[in-house]
């Protein structure tokens, strides 16, 4: 399925949260995560499904003011 | 004076970003004293990964980490980043931000007032960037906010304290919330006259990273806190319109003819 990473299409195969982000890299990485402009937190991301189209936001600690 | 709980020794809380590097960002921290830095939420793209770099200069300073919505121009927005905040930091202090205009960096008060209400309610310990208005930081207070960070000018504007008048009524209209003056120092005598009028804290960033030498500069804000805090305590005189001699007239040798 087609899906927006961070506003980046990507093209991938799987079915939840969890999975995608182990494929994109983001395995065991300090990150929080959103999809669709909803927070989910790190427990849900293996019940939280993927469908076409949906927009996932992966953020880490950065430098700020 | 407590921060939600939490008291800190040092009264300098220190942006870490727009350093020229990390290793520059590592040694400002130190050199200010600072025990608390703030922090951000951003993308992590790229094959650099370079939130998990920053993370671990961060855990090996071992301060807090106070967490901001930088950048958050909703309601919406800013509740989402503090609960992203709030798993990725552990912490629930938050540094919130709603702006309103990008040219001034401006908080939209009433965005601010409400996403306050939400977080608070939810638990968060609620650092606003906020004006130096007074009704607008009786809001905060009445929407859960235990701290007050009102700025002293634009973010990054260097411009000091562009309302000494507001800034000196707000402290003393809350006498018990700790309250840091945000945004907008350039030099360390901006920071001596935030202490001198009261203020708990400063928070500062671009100041110390954008100066010729930022840890040079993180020391001199490091003593100017601690001068003007020092000032306050020392109760300083009142001004006066007309001179008066500090040398005494009595005793003066009669030389004239």
């Amino acid at each position: 399925m087609r899906v927006f990473v961070n506003g980046d299409q990507r093209d991938i195969e799987s079915a939840t949260l969890a999975l995608a982000l182990n494929a994109l890299g983001y395995g065991g990485k300090k990150i929080a995560t959103a999809v669709n402009g909803r927070f989910v937190p790190a427990p849900a991301r293996q019940t939280v499904k993927l469908a076409d189209g949906d927009k996932i936001e992966v953020v880490a600690p950065m430098q700020g003011g | 004076m407590p921060f939600y709980g939490v008291d800190l020794s040092s009264r300098l809380l220190l942006g870490t970003a727009r350093y020229p590097s990390p290793a520059v960002l590592g040694q400002a921290i130190k050199a200010s004293g600072a025990e608390v830095v703030t922090v951000s939420l951003r993308r992590e793209s790229g094959p650099g990964r370079a939130g998990q770099a920053f993370w671990s200069l961060v855990q090996e300073t071992g301060l807090r980490v106070l967490p901001n919505t930088a950048g958050c121009h909703t309601v919406k927005e800013a509740v989402t980043t503090a609960h992203m905040a709030r798993e990725l930091f552990d912490t629930k202090w938050i540094k919130l931000e709603v702006i309103r205009d990008d040219d001034t960096l401006q908080p939209d008060i009433f965005g601010l007032v409400e996403a306050a209400r939400v977080l608070s309610d939810e638990g968060f310990e609620v650092f606003p960037y906020t004006t130096e208005d007074l009704a607008v930081a009786d809001r905060l207070v009445e929407a859960g906010c235990r701290v007050l960070m009102p700025w002293g000018a634009p973010i990054g504007s260097a411009r000091g304290l562009n309302n000494v008048y507001g800034l000196r009524t707000l402290r003393a209209h809350f006498p018990d919330i700790p309250m840091v003056v945000d945004a907008g120092l350039g030099v360390p005598s901006h920071a001596a006259a935030a202490m001198e009028l009261g203020y708990d804290a400063v928070l500062l960033n671009t100041a110390v990273a954008e100066a010729g030498d930022p840890v040079g500069m993180a020391k001199a804000f490091a003593l100017a806190v601690d001068a003007g805090r020092l000032a306050h305590l020392a109760r300083p005189m009142e001004p006066r319109d007309m001179a008066v001699p500090s040398t005494p007239v009595f005793g003066k040798a009669a030389l004239g003819d």
